[in-house]
């Protein structure tokens, strides 16, 4: 009985094991093309949503996405690991440097744009900031520190002080941030909650009453609101938008990038038209990101 | 030694037995099971080994990367009395931890004052008030809290203690160092709870037997008794239970409100030495000057978690003394 048993179980092992070589032959068969796409926090949920349109057009190409950030991405496109890597800022000189070293200087492709939306609490009075008085409120020697400095009383604040929720020192929002808002030269100023992610931005913010925060626009939940921004303090302000992102009149938006090495495999390059062309634009305009304008 | 011979034998036998030539004559059996032994000696003297190096390996690795910084272009003083932590700084790059080692020092204070009352006295409940199947329940439900991943932990900082804080402490943030101190407070009991235990559970009865006899309460029996003769177990607990606190990292990170910050009360968000290379080595890139601080700070938590081992350890061998 038991050695019956036994050979049974031998034989279903066997079947199984053919099996599974036969699927393995079969994956093989397509060539197995992977393509490695790291990068930026920003854009892991437009790079997986890319991945899984593209699975279903051209299923022999696998693409595999990862996070850690734009620099992450960067770092392991020059040493060889990545085959794209997802952006959103340029390379930074020291980068730049790097790549000419290893003979990997990366192509440029830009995919799409995002804007930086700034967050407050749904229940916050305020409508309108300008870039001045966001640089006051986070530069390092900046003066507003309270809401009645900005003209409000935000109701189910404890107290007067602006919360100021930022990100950690190496994200590319961060740098963004801080060059076109801050001002190049300043750093931040001291005490704001850095935190690890865009979407963690947006719901500190969305449970702090008297928070301020500054978050892609696609991240927007019913727990806050966007400002209208300004370039100067009694310019009009403008929200953010698909319109004003494209046109340019949202004075805080930026390119997302990805980057290839000098020499990208075929199936690499055909990803990326892929990603420019309409199908692939379609997908930036429905994560909340702003596609390409036509022509 | 007999109790080996017996477990040793029916493997023997069967061995015996499988092989086809019929049972083998002893003196055949037995060089294969001196080399088994010989062999199992060294791999358990290997394990034991491996410990020592894997903790020096990293010792020297974390050296390796920090070093650069240490002995070169840091500012030691600097680096240890100043605050303005501006690693990424485009035109002042500054690197201070006087807020981080604040920062961990006021989350591990607080968190302590939590856990001590609540650790030692759940170790006097479960070892001197519970018999049978309650002191079994409450073992094995505070070692599953143990259990609990800290990433889990910094969870329900987010969403279940930041809103109750900012409730009842009418706070502007619930993010801050007593959310933090109370998780951690949270994490370290357990490990309170079972060495506590373990202490108490060591002093012999003749001890609680005598504290009887002469009519004392139960209560005058721990107090008077108990406590002193466990006390340095007791200390060794709590000192396990502030280097799990120091060096904790994902709970602290998400439930801090990782904010560089000289915290004015506990209500304020602050920001951790672990939480910050957690935070930052992922894009900081290999080599740099903020890669070699970030190391920098690993060799300062190292520091931090040896001296409190090393008192806990000491304190340890006080008891074997006794």
């Amino acid at each position: 009985m038991s050695r019956l048993r036994l050979s049974l179980l031998c034989l279903s092992l066997a079947t199984l094991s053919a099996a599974g070589c036969k699927k393995t032959q079969e994956a093989g068969a397509g060539q197995g093309l992977r393509i490695q796409d790291i990068g930026s926090d920003t854009m892991v949920n437009l790079a997986q949503a890319w991945a899984e349109a593209y699975a279903a057009v051209h299923p022999e190409v696998s693409v595999e996405v990862s996070g850690g950030g734009s620099g992450v991405g960067i770092a392991a496109l020059i040493n060889g690991t990545a085959d794209i890597a997802n952006a959103s800022r340029q390379l930074e000189p020291a980068e730049l440097e790097r790549a000419r070293q290893a003979r990997r200087e990366p192509i440029e492709h830009i995919v799409g744009f995002d804007g930086l939306a700034i967050y407050v609490h749904k229940n916050n009075p305020l409508e309108q900031i300008s870039i001045e008085q966001l640089s006051q409120i986070y530069a390092e020697n900046g003066k507003i520190d309270s809401w009645s400095e900005l003209g409000v009383k935000v109701p189910g604040a404890k107290s007067d002080e602006i919360v100021r929720v930022s990100r950690q020192n190496n994200s590319g929002t961060y740098a963004y941030f801080r060059e076109h808002v801050v001002g190049k030269k300043s750093d931040f100023k001291f005490g704001s909650l850095d935190m690890n992610g865009s979407k963690e931005v947006v719901e500190l913010v969305g449970r702090t009453p008297g928070a301020i925060g500054y978050s892609g626009f696609g991240y927007a939940t019913s727990a806050v609101k966007f400002l209208r921004v300004s370039k100067t303090k009694d310019g009009p302000g403008v929200l953010p938008s698909l319109q004003t992102v494209q046109d340019k009149s949202y004075p805080i938006s930026r390119p997302m990038f990805m980057f290839t090495p000098p020499n990208p495999a075929r199936h690499v390059t055909d990803y990326l038209s892929w990603i420019t062309s309409g199908a692939g634009q379609k997908i930036v305009e429905a994560t909340g990101y702003v596609p390409l304008s036509k022509g | 030694m007999e109790e080996d011979a017996i477990k040793v034998s029916p493997t023997s036998t069967e061995l015996a037995e499988a092989t086809p030539s019929g049972p083998e004559p002893p003196w055949r059996r037995r060089p294969l099971e001196a080399y088994a032994e010989l062999a199992l000696e060294w791999l358990i003297r290997l394990c034991g080994v491996s410990a020592i190096l894997f903790v020096f390996g990293i010792f020297f690795f974390v050296f390796r990367e920090g070093a650069g910084m240490l002995f070169g272009k840091l500012d030691l003083l600097r680096f240890l009395f100043t605050k303005e932590w501006y690693p990424t700084s485009l035109s002042n790059v500054r690197y201070g931890v006087l807020a981080l080692i604040i920062g961990t020092g006021s989350v591990t204070v607080l968190a302590m004052a939590i856990a001590v009352p609540f650790g030692l006295g759940a170790a006097i409940f479960v070892s001197e008030f519970c018999s049978g199947r309650v002191k079994e329940t409450l073992k094995i439900v505070i070692e599953l809290l143990a259990a609990i991943p800290s990433v889990v932990w910094g969870f329900i900082g987010i969403s279940v203690m930041n809103p109750l804080i900012q409730e009842l402490f009418d706070a502007s943030i619930g993010l801050n160092v007593l959310n933090g101190a109370l998780l951690l407070a949270l994490m370290s009991v357990p490990i309170m709870v079972s060495i506590g235990e373990d202490a108490l559970k060591a002093v012999p009865d003749s001890h609680r037997e005598a504290a009887l006899a002469l009519g004392s309460t139960r209560w005058q029996t721990i107090y008077r008794v108990l406590l002193p003769s466990a006390k340095n177990g007791l200390l060794a607990a709590v000192l396990l239970g502030v280097g799990r606190a120091v060096g904790e990292t994902m709970a602290v990170l998400m439930a801090t409100g990782h904010s560089l910050n000289i915290p004015r009360s506990v209500l304020d968000p602050v920001r951790t030495l672990t939480a910050t290379i957690a935070a930052e080595l992922g894009e900081a890139s290999v080599g740099s000057d903020h890669y070699q601080v970030l190391f920098v700070i690993g060799i300062l938590l190292f520091t931090i978690t040896f001296f409190v081992n090393l008192a806990a350890d000491l304190v340890v061998k006080g008891i074997k003394k006794q």
